[in-house]
């Protein structure tokens, strides 16, 4: 398995087929959703057959359900395993977070508590998945609104041991960091000052949008709809001085806008990574050669 | 120290009506993108079932479904197929007959959009092969062939309801559509009625003799020329 390059990728919409066929545009990789590719055949596996041929492609899961309480569903981690074998992507992500309970999938990304048994519980799981897939995984930190009762150590000590206990490595996205932290109340940039950078296999970036809850309290949502705010794009910054270039993703899902939007986001980051100084960008080389 | 939530309270309070008294205030974010989630992926899958009821009515009827029939598994291409059954008992829909033949249409296009690839056979590929063989020979349906059969034009129906231009809809006539994607395009065509029974019969698998039978010797070169037009054979054994 080949790493993703230290440079902007973009999620792969089947609406922006038809410009990407057309001239292939310069971009570091392509990322997509794992279950989308389910299907037996037909377009969706033709057009990432294709991509693949060209571009680097990380590969994101929305629904092992790692953090269920449940184990990983065979089933589907044979399918995954299946479309792996099949696609060879150069990386697999998912969430911390839980999707399925008895039999329902929610099609959300849900929270847990932080405590010892949920690590233990998580890294079972994530053992297993690596196991069944032959491969180490990325573990993306997710969004939070609910404070849940019942934590006992912080959300960047329980990825550290996490990604210690098992090998895997993590997915940041500093999206997420900034929705959760606005959410819950605390510093984002704190936050990452607390991540083991060194783990993080690849970043995300996205837009979200801005709500009020039920008390009229003002809610950050995930919600990959609109350009990264200047906010993340700061804590992007702070965070490759410090980490070296990575592989960065724009994740656009919702209202989508045309292929040159995306495409212009991805090459803001670029213009990020290449500002960097020598030294981070050395640094960061070294460890994903 | 509270305890954590168990995830069973969690999910039980996700699919819960709409109302007060959530296991945690902010969980209606959660919830919100649950069912919100779920019914954006059914109006994607749906578009014509959205246009004949309205997008209000459609939101709420889609919700009722995710409720009722939340996805077994995370692999959404196969969730939602259900919907068509759903409507037929739901009351508020009764004012659209047609409507869960329309969502019929819609799934069986959703189907063959992910079905297996396969080359479709072309007419000469069968004629090449030696007559003596040819009743006892099995044509095996495209992985992608669906036929949804209805008292009503569905196909037309569907057809007005999607932007594709085509003769006005008779009300009065009763169609089978045929589903199909040889390549990459997803195609609806309408059968002639006199097809119907030799269409389900090759859905199936069925041998050049059970179809002449099925469609009347008469009538079965017109049926082939259909079949082989619309790329509804992957191969013959």
């Amino acid at each position: 398995m080949t790493a993703l390059p230290c440079r902007a990728g973009i999620g792969f919409k089947h609406a922006h087929w038809p410009a990407i066929a057309a001239d292939w545009p310069d971009i570091g990789f392509f990322e997509v959703h794992a279950e989308n590719y389910m299907g037996a055949g037909g377009p969706p596996r033709r057009m990432l057959a294709a991509l693949a041929e060209r571009y680097p492609v990380s590969l994101h899961g929305v629904g092992l359900s790692i953090g269920g309480e449940a184990r990983p569903d065979r089933d589907h981690l044979a399918r995954l395993r299946a479309l792996i074998d099949w696609l060879r992507p150069a990386r697999f992500s998912e969430h911390l977070a839980w999707s399925t309970h008895e039999g329902i999938y929610f099609n959300d990304l849900l929270p847990l508590p932080y405590d010892a048994a949920t690590l233990e519980r998580v890294a079972r799981h994530v053992d297993e998945v690596q196991e069944a897939l032959g491969l180490a995984i990325l573990i993306e930190n997710p969004s939070r609104y609910l404070d849940l009762p019942g934590s006992t150590m912080e959300e960047t000590d329980f990825l550290a041991e996490l990604a210690r206990r098992t090998g895997c490595g993590l997915l940041l996205d500093i999206n997420n960091v900034h929705v959760s932290a606005c959410n819950l109340g605390y510093s984002a940039a704190g936050y990452l000052d607390r991540f083991p950078l060194g783990q993080v296999g690849e970043i995300h970036l996205a837009g979200h949008a801005v709500q009020l809850d039920a008390e009229g309290s003002r809610v950050l949502i995930d919600a990959h709809d609109r350009p990264v705010d200047a906010a993340v794009w700061e804590l992007y910054r702070r965070t490759v001085r410090r980490s070296g270039p990575l592989p960065t993703l724009i994740e656009w899902d919702n209202d989508l806008p045309g292929l040159d939007v995306l495409l212009a986001e991805a090459a803001a980051v670029e213009s990020i990574l290449a500002q960097l100084p020598r030294a981070a960008r050395a640094g960061s080389e070294a460890a994903h050669a | 120290m509270p305890e954590p939530i168990p995830q069973a309270a969690l999910a039980a309070a996700l699919l819960a009506p709409p109302g007060p008294g959530p296991a945690h205030p902010r969980l209606a974010i959660h919830r919100n993108n649950v069912v919100g989630g779920l019914v954006a992926a059914l109006g994607e899958v749906y578009p014509a079932v959205r246009r004949l009821v309205g997008e209000a009515f459609f939101r709420a009827m889609a919700a009722d479904f995710v409720r009722a029939h939340p996805p077994e598994g995370p692999v959404l291409i196969a969730w939602g197929g259900a919907l068509a059954d759903w409507i037929a008992a739901f009351p508020p829909a009764g004012r659209v007959p047609y409507l869960a033949d329309v969502a019929r249409l819609e799934w069986a296009r959703a189907e063959a959009y992910n079905a297996a690839d396969a080359a479709p056979m072309t007419g000469a590929a069968l004629a090449a092969r030696a007559a003596a063989d040819l009743p006892a020979t099995r044509l095996m349906p495209h992985p992608a062939l669906r036929l949804v059969h209805s008292r009503y034009p569905v196909a037309s129906l569907w057809a007005e309801l999607t932007g594709r231009p085509g003769a006005p809809v008779d009300m009065a006539r009763a169609e089978t559509a045929v589903v199909a994607r040889p390549f990459d395009e997803v195609l609806v065509a309408v059968a002639d009625p006199a097809h119907a029974a030799a269409l389900g019969m090759l859905a199936r698998g069925a041998t050049l003799a059970e179809l002449t039978e099925a469609a009347g010797p008469d009538r079965l070169a017109e049926f082939l020329r259909f079949v082989f037009d619309h790329g509804l054979v992957a191969g013959a054994g």
